[in-house]
């Protein structure tokens, strides 16, 4: 087979793979549901990464695969060497530019992305978040109460509207992660720390801890329950009753999460 | 028999060992004494002596197997003998097990037990993958599960990966570069022996009061602060092992710049001596920060120094930094030795010289110089100021470059090549094919709003197993192959090695791969059960990675039969250009019986009649020299 037929064959393999591997990322269902604003830009950023990615793995693969067909040793080439080619500058240059560009193409867009999923909005409300090993309980202050600040082990938080959860820890570092909103940042002792989302689906979802904080780390779970403004302003309500039982200053039971 | 006590090895290092528990019991009853605690058994406190013994213990062993001695004689002004070679080569299997100062023998040693812990951690790793098998607890408690990977990690970091490359650049790099030995054969010996001490330190944390270290290889304070007694035994286990790699890097540095043979310019030198050349740097500049971020914890645990206790006014992110600023070096003095290895295969198995040899060699060193540059990329979502998010994510995404001049370079080596499709080529090929896939999921965490995603996730595990498993331990495992001859004299069973890398790397992309979407879905690392949801892909993940750790079983089997009974090797199997192959196999005692002078590059394969070493006919006093145990007599190197 002369050498430009089989490159042909080559060239048209990659083309149907990155076809088939930009195919398979819109097929394969990567993210849980997303549930907030941000989730659905860093969900098309991966998207964007996904399809830069597969040409390149793609064209490395394809270059292995064909000098593995064609330039193999055959019967009777033991002793037979290659060419001596010692290199190509120009080849180099390009493999070393193409790349930068790309790279700070990609980075540059990242930024973009981040800026735009943690930009203040006008209206905000905020919420605390206290980790402490293995429970997180959750603060409403006074300007979402109107009265005392509520403590509590559940989370709810209106639809649409921009929350500011500040992070604080008891002891070790955890960290607070809510995997439908992509957001996650750790909750360190000494500092306060935090990050913002809008949801936007109602619904209960995960919360996790996501660094490692002792024993029971794989258990300290909790749950975020999406809700119209209305039904969270409603629940903030029942919750001021100083006899709740979900609150866990007032409670002597500890342990109760969710 | 007491001269048997008196002679350097493993009888008087038993005795000072027993020394050293004496000693630490009588250090801290003092101290505790003159602190004034008052009451008898306060005087001595188990935790305190096992602290402290931890430290005096291994010392005493390292005493008591002959490491210190010739200084020791020096210091007291005893006679010593300055070419000293009765410490040298191999003449039996009891030879590996004292100290010895020949670089070849240090080498077999450093990867002998480099791939004892490699089936160590493996086996561990086994574990968990049994308690992940199923959501839920399986065998294991929390506590320990959290033991279990914590020591997987730190033996296969500090005690395989590490360790290993330092192995193979003992054996091959005075080899390569036409030197009788190392620049410091007594500090050789000395920087082994630390690695069985460290990493029988950290697997006897298994039997601490309280279980085995468990707060991960990256033991983030104040976690570690609190943890039990065990957490001192890699506070304490690491500082062995990093004062193990910081005595080599330093010895393959001053080895490489002064002891190169006659005629080997830095850009003749071969490119697994370029990557230990960089990798060193990187090694001597980093490592005492892993150390330094030890000794705060130790610190801070047995004395309450409060660096890292908030109340206190302790600073929990400064932890990370200086952990950090270790531990991303650390990922490529895990790889770059390997990038070398891979370079040595490819160019003498596909025939060509390698594409591009002055831009492999500066991309080296520009991985050096920008790996100092992107610690923070591990802290995005740490908490730290926002802003250092921006160039630390502009750095991580430009290191890919010099990274990707490699890859491209080694495509263009095999372009019209003659290809050899033997084991170490078909590791180096596979090698190509995952580690891309590492580094693509290494750029991908460099964009900030993705990172803050996955960070901390199974896309994390996935990441770290793609370059360090499909990554470092293929181009382990193609040096072990390529260079077995050379160490051994032996070949080794070329069917079982294509068997071996064919298991291995079919079952290597099924543990790993998966794990890449567990963690886009939101399954957090670290996690001794997890949500049902995960239950399918981690039952196929754990089958998959029996089926690999048994392939592992082949590469054993191969090498242990074919070092006892392989067909004999002769001294160029590969017809390959560099020195290491000009010699016997295994070479002799002092390397080079005749003078090599370097006349060309590494790789002129395929230009005719190119050589890299011409050797001198022997003169009279060299060959006399050698046979009588003296070095060579040697030119200054360029």
């Amino acid at each position: 087979m002369s050498r430009q037929r089989s490159l042909t064959i080559a060239a048209l393999a990659a083309v149907l793979a990155i076809a088939i591997g930009i195919w398979l990322s819109y097929v394969i269902h990567w993210f849980p549901v997303a549930a907030a604003v941000q989730a659905h830009n860093t969900d098309r950023f991966y998207h964007v990464l996904v399809i830069a990615s597969i040409p390149i793995f793609v064209v490395v693969v394809t270059v292995i695969l064909y000098s593995v067909w064609q330039f193999r040793m055959r019967p009777g080439e033991e002793l037979k060497d290659g060419p001596p080619i010692h290199g190509n500058t120009r080849l180099e240059v390009f493999w070393t530019a193409i790349p930068t560009v790309l790279m700070l193409g990609l980075v540059g867009w990242s930024f973009v992305v981040l800026h735009e999923n943690e930009k203040k909005p006008a209206h905000e409300i905020t919420i605390g978040v206290t980790g402490q090993q293995f429970v997180w309980t959750y603060q409403y202050p006074p300007s979402l109460t109107g009265g005392a600040p509520i403590d509590s082990y559940q989370l709810y938080v209106p639809e649409g509207e921009s929350v500011d959860f500040k992070l604080h820890s008891k002891d070790v570092i955890h960290a607070f992660w809510i995997p439908a909103f992509r957001l996650q940042e750790d909750v360190v002792p000494g500092i306060t720390t935090s990050w913002r989302a809008t949801p936007d689906r109602l619904g209960s979802y995960p919360v996790v801890c996501n660094l490692l904080c002792g024993v029971g780390h794989s258990l300290m779970r909790s749950t975020i329950h999406v809700v119209r403004p209305t039904e969270f302003r409603a629940w903030i309500k029942s919750q001021e009753s100083p006899t709740s039982a979900s609150s866990p200053s007032s409670s002597t039971t500890s342990g109760t999460a969710g | 028999m007491a001269a048997r006590f008196r002679a350097p090895g493993f009888y008087r290092a038993s005795v000072m060992m027993v020394g050293g528990v004496g000693f630490a019991t009588l250090l801290t009853w003092l101290v505790r004494m003159s602190n004034g605690h008052a009451s008898y058994h306060h005087f001595l406190q188990g935790e305190a002596i096992l602290t402290v013994s931890l430290l005096a213990v291994p010392i005493a062993f390292l005493v008591g197997i002959g490491g210190f001695d010739y200084w020791f004689y020096w210091a007291v002004g005893r006679p010593t003998r300055p070419e000293d070679h009765s410490g040298h080569g191999a003449y039996s299997w009891k030879d590996y097990f004292r100290i010895n100062t020949d670089h070849k023998v240090i080498g077999v040693q450093y990867l002998v037990n480099s791939f004892f812990f490699l089936l160590v951690g493996g086996l561990l790793a086994m574990l968990m993958r049994a308690q992940l098998a199923q959501p839920g607890s399986q065998f294991v408690d929390a506590n320990t599960y959290n033991g279990l990977f914590s020591v997987h990690a730190t033996l296969l970091i500090f005690l395989f990966m590490v360790p290993v490359f330092a192995g193979f650049g003992n054996f091959v790099i005075p080899l390569m570069i036409g030197a009788p030995d190392m620049a410091f054969p007594r500090l050789n010996a000395l920087s082994f022996w630390l690695l069985p001490v460290a990493g029988a330190i950290m697997l006897l944390s298994f039997l601490a009061p309280g279980g085995a270290f468990a707060d991960g290889w990256t033991a983030y304070a104040p976690l570690s602060d609190n943890a039990p007694i065990g957490q001192d035994f890699f506070s304490i286990g690491v500082q062995f092992a990093g004062a193990s790699s910081i005595m080599t890097a330093l010895n393959f540095l001053v080895t490489i710049i002064t002891m190169r043979a006659p005629g080997m310019s830095f850009f003749r030198l071969p490119l697994l001596v370029w990557a230990n050349f960089a990798t060193s740097l990187l090694v001597v500049i980093a490592t005492p920060f892993v150390a330094a971020s030890q000794f705060f914890v130790l610190l801070d645990r047995a004395l309450k120094f409060n660096f890292f206790n908030a109340a206190k006014g302790g600073d929990v992110l400064m932890y990370q930094h200086v952990f950090w600023f270790y531990s991303h070096p650390a990922v490529y003095i895990m790889i770059l030795p390997g990038f070398g290895i891979i370079s040595e295969v490819i160019a003498v198995k596909a025939r060509k010289p390698i594409f591009g040899y002055r831009m492999m060699a500066f991309s080296l060193l520009a991985i050096v110089g920008l790996g100092f540059t992107v610690w923070a990329h591990h802290m995005f979502t740490s908490g730290m100021s926002g802003w250092i998010r921006i160039p630390m994510a502009i750095t991580t995404s430009i290191i890919a470059v010099p990274t990707g001049i490699k890859v491209f370079s080694w495509l263009a080596t095999l372009w019209r090549g003659v290809l050899h499709l033997d084991t170490p080529m078909l590791f180096a090929l596979g090698f190509i094919t995952t580690f891309t896939l590492g580094g693509i999921s290494g750029i991908m965490l460099a964009m900030v709003p993705f990172d803050i995603h996955v960070s901390a996730t199974y896309f994390i595990v996935a990441h770290i197993h793609y370059v360090l498993f499909g990554g470092s331990l293929m181009t382990i495992f193609a040096g072990a192959y390529y260079w077995f001859p050379k160490m051994t004299g032996r070949m080794y069973d070329e069917r079982l090695g294509k068997w071996h890398f064919w298991t291995t790397f079919v079952f290597m992309n099924l543990t790993f791969g998966p794990m890449h979407v567990l963690g886009l879905q939101g399954m957090p690392r670290r996690v001794a059960t997890y949500a049902a949801q995960f239950a399918d892909l981690n039952l196929f993940i754990s089958i998959a990675s029996f089926a690999l750790g048994l392939s592992t079983l082949i590469f054993v089997y191969n090498m242990v039969t074919s070092w006892r009974g392989g067909p004999i090797a002769p001294a160029n199997p590969w017809r390959g250009l560099t020195l290491e192959w000009q010699v016997s196999s295994p070479p002799p005692v002092f390397n080079f019986d005749r003078l090599p002078t370097v006349v060309g590059g590494p790789y002129e394969y395929g230009v005719p009649g190119a050589v890299h070493g011409i050797f001198a006919p022997a003169p009279a006093t060299v060959a006399s020299g050698a046979t009588t145990g003296s070095p060579m007599v040697r030119a200054p190197s360029q």
